[in-house]
């Protein structure tokens, strides 16, 4: 039996046992429904919750541990001196053995693989039928007793609940799963990979060649893994990206927030915000083939020299890209200030444009800053823009015209395509990772607090 | 004395302030225009970024195709005349297409101008005439006009990239190739058609052969995973936070998780994807199903954050009246408070879905970004997704990938104006105010 049979199957059972407690319940009461302690449709749920979750648990448990404990039993099926070969070995010849069951590539020749395959075969059908037998007959069991404890004063209803709120909270958990993943994964390979390149050289080293030598005598193969020239690439082009996006995002939420008729900002506001819904393989795209070679031009007309993939294309597109995400923000803080203050300075006679400048933009101030140190965090860590547009010549510059590079391109050109899981050049990109998470972290959590402690002045 | 004296303060302070008023209002009016230039500034980035890739884009719905006379040369394809599929299948296509354009053209013998003139004819072209036989076996032995598509560089100087006035040097056609193309048309062989293969086919190394359905096959299964996964599991992290957790430092927690989780560079997810789904679980590389759950988990706090402002704007009177009438609170939130903020809801889910479809940058770290011709049957196939196939042609040398490229944004553009185009009629159609 296939595992989604499997599951088809357990499926009908949970719908048989939901009928079968339905009519249990109705049963016990005689009939009476006013009896019973909970709807008949409760019991129902109770007995098919009684039937599902033993044979899901087993199943989901099966899934995670059969494969590895049928590699352990093939590889200890091998013989002695296959079996001590080094691990990469052993999973090359595993490989094979997998790809001889699937029917893929030359058959071998080999008997032992042969011989492995059949094996792995034979395993995987009685692993299938053991899982069938065992979820099937967890699931009439579990149904069974579920009937068994079906009586009038029963409260179904708080069983079923219960079970319910324990799905509830473990969905509200997977935010925090998932924190916990993020760490865990750039944690575990940064630390490898400070065990080859020490910590200091990674943070203050102003050299960055992502190689590692195959042969020791290679020339010019010695790795230099010195992120300086990431950091101020990234830096250079977020700081383009906000001198674009700070002045346009906020005169233009101040515009829409203030001056702005009714039908303007009913037509402007979506407008601006379609820029914000576009993907940024768009916006690399339009930096890589529109914009940079623009840029390239209009400098070597000035007599300046530029290259073709500049820090200020992918900056200037960048900041494009922001500045929806500025106004959005900086309009809720706009007009969360509250009309009483803009009032008391017209009073006075300032003008709209002296009480937007010396009142609404103090008073909105802090929720501005949070704004802006949001929209940092999404320069620094914007990938495809980059990719596309900002070059890989990890140039220690602070000149915008020439190709500088980032810790998002980096960490895309040492994973995209093969890679081997112990090579520093790999854990050089989790170690970037780490960087990138826990700049954003800071970033985000101090934008948070400015934020939270500003919304609270005024509410 | 006093009043004589407050009457010229007064007077000078009135001065002072007629005197300023002119400038006061110069620059009341100037940070008036900087707002609307701004805003203008923003509009027209718009336009120019969507024109640019309009016009580079429309071209690539249309492909010049070659008639040819083609003669289903027996001898050539079923030398042993058994007309089974797999002789069929196999047989040496481009021999006929070589030999029918060397009828049209007798006069070139040269080896390599026999080349430049096979190269008039897509590299794919051969396929498209076994097709043709494996459909319609009867086609053996005779003669008939087929339409295959043109090569590259005629592509390109069809829609008018190659100027014909450069010298010849710089071309990439010559003056002799231009010729024959000329020729083609002036007998009526050469024309443009609406380019079914672009919407129809899997990736090439071709531009000519190569067609977004593959990617948009991968876009859909990485999607639905995405909405399967995400829509459950971010409606009920909202109830549970919204209406049944209590205030504490635990929650709270929880909150800050998610509030940090929504500005966590796409990139970071992509990295705990390679190392926890692929490295750890074991799911298949490449796959729509592993893309669909790095994107869930990125999708996850936008669909939370907005399921639960769609249940905070349900009223509490709507509870009490449940509760009144003696619902449990589990029965009041799922009767009754649930089907409110589904509207809401769905609003949300359907925003998150669009930037799933349009993220990129994690699916190039889980191996999205291979070259992918088959076109996916499931979600365990290796496949690629609309936005990583743009990425990837936007990196190809060749000139005609770069319409193709503005041509597969058009199609993203598309799709993502229809979700949310949805969205905001969802809203419109059944956002109630209380």
């Amino acid at each position: 039996m296939t595992k989604s049979t499997l599951f088809f199957v357990l499926v009908l059972l949970c719908l048989a046992a939901y009928r079968v407690g339905c009519h249990r319940s109705m049963q016990v009461a005689s009939g009476n429904i006013r009896a019973l302690h909970s709807l008949p449709g409760y019991y129902g749920f109770f007995t098919a919750l009684w039937c599902c979750i033993p044979a899901l648990i087993l199943l989901g448990g099966w899934l995670a541990f059969e494969g590895s404990i049928i590699t352990q039993m093939i590889v200890s099926g091998l013989p002695e001196d296959v079996r001590s070969q080094s691990p990469e070995q052993l999973g090359l010849i595993l490989n094979d053995v997998r790809n001889l069951v699937a029917g893929k590539g030359a058959s071998s020749q080999n008997l032992v693989l042969q011989q492995a395959a059949q094996d792995y075969i034979r395993l995987h059908a009685l692993s299938d039928m053991l899982l069938g037998v065992l979820a099937l007959s967890a699931a009439v069991i579990g149904g069974f007793v579920a009937r068994q404890r079906i009586q009038v004063s029963l409260k179904a209803r708080n069983h079923v609940e219960g079970a319910l709120m324990i799905f509830l909270i473990a969905c509200s958990m997977v935010a925090i799963f998932t924190t916990v993943g993020i760490v865990l994964s750039v944690l575990f390979e940064s630390i490898r990979f400070f065990q080859l390149v020490p910590i200091t050289e990674f943070l203050f080293g102003t050299d960055w060649s992502p190689q590692m030598a195959i042969r020791p005598d290679q020339v010019g193969s010695s790795g230099a893994f010195g992120a300086v020239p990431l950091f101020t690439g990234t830096l250079l082009i977020s700081a383009i990206a906000m001198a674009v996006a700070v002045p346009v995002g906020l005169l233009s939420a101040i515009y829409m927030a203030e001056y702005a008729s009714p039908q303007v900002r009913a037509f402007g506001k979506p407008l601006l915000e379609i820029l914000a819904g576009v993907p940024t393989v768009v916006y690399g795209f339009f930096a890589a083939l529109t914009v940079a070679p623009f840029v390239r031009d209009t400098a070597q007309s000035m007599g300046l020299d530029a290259s073709s993939e500049s820090a200020l294309a992918a900056g200037l597109v960048m900041g494009v890209m922001i500045i929806p995400f500025v106004s959005s923000l900086a309009d809720d803080f706009i007009n969360a200030v509250p009309q009483s203050l803009r009032d008391g300075a017209y009073a006075l006679g300032a003008t709209q444009s002296e009480t937007i400048r010396n009142v609404v933009i103090p008073a909105a101030l802090p929720g501005i800053v949070g704004g802006i140190l949001l929209a940092v965090s999404r320069a620094i860590g914007e990938t495809m823009i980059v990719v596309m547009a900002a070059g890989l010549a990890a140039n220690l510059t602070g000149n915008p015209l020439q190709a500088v590079t980032t810790v998002t391109t980096q960490i895309v050109t040492l994973l995209v395509g093969d890679q081997e899981f112990d090579s520093p050049k790999t854990l050089a990109a989790f170690a970037l990772g780490l960087v990138l998470f826990l700049a954003t972290l800071a970033l985000n959590v101090l934008a948070m607090h400015i934020v939270r402690k500003y919304r609270e002045q005024y509410e | 004395m006093n009043s004589e004296v407050s009457q010229v303060l007064s007077k000078r302070n009135l001065d002072i302030v007629n005197a300023s008023l002119k400038r006061r209002h110069a620059a009341e009016s100037r940070f008036r225009l900087y707002g609307l230039l701004s805003i203008g500034a923003g509009i027209l980035m718009l336009v120019i970024l969507l024109g640019s890739i309009f016009g580079k884009g429309y071209r690539a719905f249309s492909q010049t195709y070659i008639g040819l006379d083609v003669h289903f040369d027996p001898a050539v394809i079923d030398p042993e005349g058994l007309r089974n599929p797999e002789a069929l299948a196999g047989a040496d296509y481009n021999a006929l297409l070589k030999r029918s354009l060397g009828e049209l053209f007798p006069e070139v013998t040269d080896r390599q101008e026999k080349r430049a003139l096979n190269r008039l004819v897509s590299g794919g072209a051969a396929y498209s005439v076994r097709d043709e036989v494996l459909a319609h076996p009867e086609l053996l032995g005779g003669t008939s006009r087929l339409w295959v598509s043109a090569g590259p560089d005629v592509d390109m100087l069809e829609k008018g990239y190659v100027d014909r006035d450069a010298a010849e040097a710089e071309r990439i056609m010559k003056d002799r190739e231009l010729g024959w193309v000329d020729k083609l048309k002036a007998d009526g062989r050469l024309e443009r058609r609406f380019n079914v293969k672009f919407f129809t086919a899997g990736d090439s190394r071709d531009p000519e052969q190569a067609g977004i359905w593959g990617a948009l096959m991968g876009s859909l299964y990485t999607v639905l995973v995405t909405l399967v996964l995400s829509l459950p599991i971010g409606v009920a992290a909202a109830i549970y936070l919204e209406e049944f957790a209590p205030r504490n430092r635990w929650v709270d927690f929880i909150e800050v998780n998610i509030n940090n989780l929504a500005a966590v560079p796409s990139i970071v997810f992509g990295l705990l994807g390679l190392a926890v789904f692929i490295n750890f679980f074991g799911v298949p590389r490449s796959s729509p199903l592993v893309g669909g759950l790095v994107l869930t988990l990125m999708t996850l706090p936008v669909i939370i954050i907005a399921a639960r402002s769609a249940l905070k704007s349900v009223p509490p009177s709507i509870r009490e009246a449940a509760m009144g009438i003696g619902a449990s609170p589990m029965q009041t939130v799922f009767h009754h408070v649930v089907p409110l903020a589904m509207p809401g809801m769905l609003t949300g889910a359907i925003i998150g879905m669009s930037r799933a479809l349009g993220e990129s940058a994690p699916l190039l770290m889980i191996g999205m970004v291979a070259f992918i011709v088959d076109i996916p049957h499931s979600i365990f196939d290796p496949a690629t997704v609309l936005p990583v196939q743009v990425y990837l042609w936007a990196d190809s040398p060749e000139r005609g990938f770069v319409e193709r490229t503005s041509a597969a944004i058009l199609v993203l553009l598309a799709f993502l104006i229809l979700m949310n185009g949805t969205a905001v009629y969802l809203r419109r159609r059944f956002e109630r105010r209380w």
